[in-house]
């Protein structure tokens, strides 16, 4: 569904991710692993348009991507929940959910995945009229899913969900982060929680100062020593 | 009564300076810019409906929108040839560009018509004096008061109803989250000057038959005093430039009606002044703190 052949991407002087390269297949859920600085917000940046590769090529269902406006990636059917929720906190739930449809015209999809993105968090329905910049961590981070849902995307590209939540609400999200894949959306979910990435996870990435060190399926990784010890908590 | 009139004036002056202020806070907010070339859009303005009347023998509301349709498009230029180039560059690198639009705009529309002054038809309104409970109102300024209310009202309307209004408000607050939606960034900061650029023409006009004269420099004052409104009201926030603009034209009103008519301009820097140094962030500005 996505490929991503040999990427090299700058902030000005600084590369941050050198020569990445990275599979999805339809209907996975991947993990990218790694430590703070690693470059995993950057690739995924970098798939949904806000940052642009200088050599190699991403591949989404038959296309190129790399390079292209996060508007054109969209319309594609990728959807960005960005690191830190991002939410639009001077708007309501409502039109924060409203604007994640911004490039749809079906109104009568859109009123459909309303009501799933309800019902999926039943908390943003209690609160589609409150400000977004009112609601507490969890339930920003649920915005900032059901407002990229709103898309209809075919890939989710999730950055650190369980960022800054309690043990309680980190296992609701994945539980939910399951539920929507469940429904038929692929999903590359970046973790610094990487026990529970990889409990959900079809197969991992580990990223270090901008290159993939390894890469298999939760249980070859769950073996490997190195994870273990840099990333597991050594158990 | 001398004071309920005098009152009615600074709500009618301050409703111009409203409308100007607008299309500052509005660009402020989604660009970080202070268009100080925003004035000059104004006197733009003016004159188009000075020549759509004169020449074209329109009527008031005919050159009115004209002039805002105009000022929408010059706006619009100015931003794609002027300030795009440099959204990435340092603030003050557009600050100072835009001080150089201002003049060239200034300087240009003296060397295309002269420097001379022009006197606005004033035959275009009904002209006369409403009595209300015994205090005599000119017609005119209520009407300026009902057209600028008007369209306050539909920008509101545009900015919370509408689609380009949402991608305005999603853009202002946080650019690459608006991108993640599929805003196209661009159009959206177009369509913000071109708004702004459009209320502007609307002053011209407005401003042209209340005051009846105007010239090429005309807008560097009312553009300051706007500038001045809204930071009063909170630079970013639209409803803080309404408030704001009424608020300065009201102060300005009655610093006259005290009789110190020629300290008027002052007064208005005086409050930039005083709002610097008490409330740096406006009546309606807060420090916001954000949840991360
Ligand atoms: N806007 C930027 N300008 C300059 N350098 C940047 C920028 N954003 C990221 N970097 C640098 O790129 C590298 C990768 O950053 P990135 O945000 O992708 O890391 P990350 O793996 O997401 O880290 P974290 O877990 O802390 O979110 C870091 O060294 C960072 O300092
Ligand atoms: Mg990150």
């Amino acid at each position: 569904m996505l490929q991503i052949n040999d990427i090299n991407v700058y902030y000005g002087n600084i590369q941050a991710l050198k020569g990445v390269s990275l599979e999805i297949n339809e209907g996975e859920i991947v993990t990218l692993i790694g430590a703070n600085g690693a470059g995993k917000s950057t690739l995924l940046k970098t798939i949904s348009g806000l940052a642009k590769p200088k050599k190699g090529d991403i591949i989404f269902e038959g296309d190129s991507i790399s390079g292209k406006v996060a508007q054109t990636i969209v319309k594609k059917g990728i959807s960005h929940v960005p690191e830190g929720r991002r939410v639009f906190s001077n708007m309501s739930v409502e039109e924060n959910l409203e604007l994640g449809a911004y490039l749809r015209k079906d109104k009568q999809g859109i009123r459909e995945d309303f009501s799933k993105v309800y019902d999926l968090f039943p908390r943003l329905h209690e609160r589609r009229k409150q400000l977004s910049g009112t609601l507490s961590g969890g339930e920003q981070q649920m915005l900032a899913m059901g407002r990229a849902l709103m898309a209809r995307p075919r890939l989710l590209l999730l950055d650190e969900p369980s960022m800054g939540l309690a043990p309680l609400l980190v296992k609701t999200i994945f539980r939910i982060i399951e539920e929507i894949n469940n429904t038929g959306t692929t999903i590359l979910l970046v973790e610094q929680n990487a026990n529970m990435a990889l409990s959900i996870a079809s197969r991992a990435y580990v990223i270090e100062t901008g290159k993939i060190v390894l890469s298999g399926t939760p249980d070859e990784l769950n073996q490997s020593d190195q994870i273990k010890n840099a990333y597991l908590g050594g158990h | 009564m001398e004071w309920i009139q005098q009152l009615v004036n600074g709500i009618s002056l301050g409703s111009i300076y409203a409308l100007i202020a607008l299309g500052y806070t509005m660009v402020y907010g989604i660009v970080k810019l202070i268009n100080f070339a925003h004035g000059d859009v104004f006197m733009v303005g003016s004159f188009v409906g000075f020549y759509s009347i004169s020449i074209f023998h329109l009527g008031f509301f005919p050159a009115l929108l004209i002039s805002m349709a105009v000022c929408a498009i010059f706006g619009v230029l100015i931003e794609r040839i002027a300030y795009k180039p440099l959204r990435n560059a340092t603030r003050i690198a557009a600050l100072i560009t835009a001080i150089g639009v201002s003049l060239l705009i200034e300087y240009t529309t003296i060397y295309a018509r002269g420097a001379q002054p022009e006197a606005y038809p004033d035959k275009l309104l009904p002209f006369k004096n409403v009595e209300f409970f015994g205090v005599k109102i000119s017609s005119q300024s209520l009407f300026i008061l009902a057209i600028s209310i008007l369209l306050m009202i539909l920008l509101q309307f545009i900015v919370h109803k509408t689609k380009i209004g949402k991608a305005m408000r999603a853009v202002s607050h946080d650019m690459d989250a608006a991108r993640l939606m599929g805003i196209n960034v661009d159009n959206t900061i177009s369509a913000t000057f071109a708004i702004g650029s459009a209320l502007a023409g609307a002053a011209g006009v407005i401003f042209g038959m209340y005051y009846t004269k105007i010239e090429p420099l005309m807008g560097i004052i009312p553009g300051l005093k706007a500038f001045v409104a809204a930071v009063l009201g909170g630079i970013g926030i639209i409803p803080g430039a309404m408030v704001g603009g009424l608020v300065l034209g009201v102060i300005e009103s009655l610093v006259s009606a005290s009789g110190y008519s020629l300290w008027r301009d002052g007064a208005a820097f005086v409050v930039l002044i005083l709002i610097l140094i008490f409330r740096p962030s406006g009546i309606f500005g807060k420090n916001v703190r954000e949840k991360v």
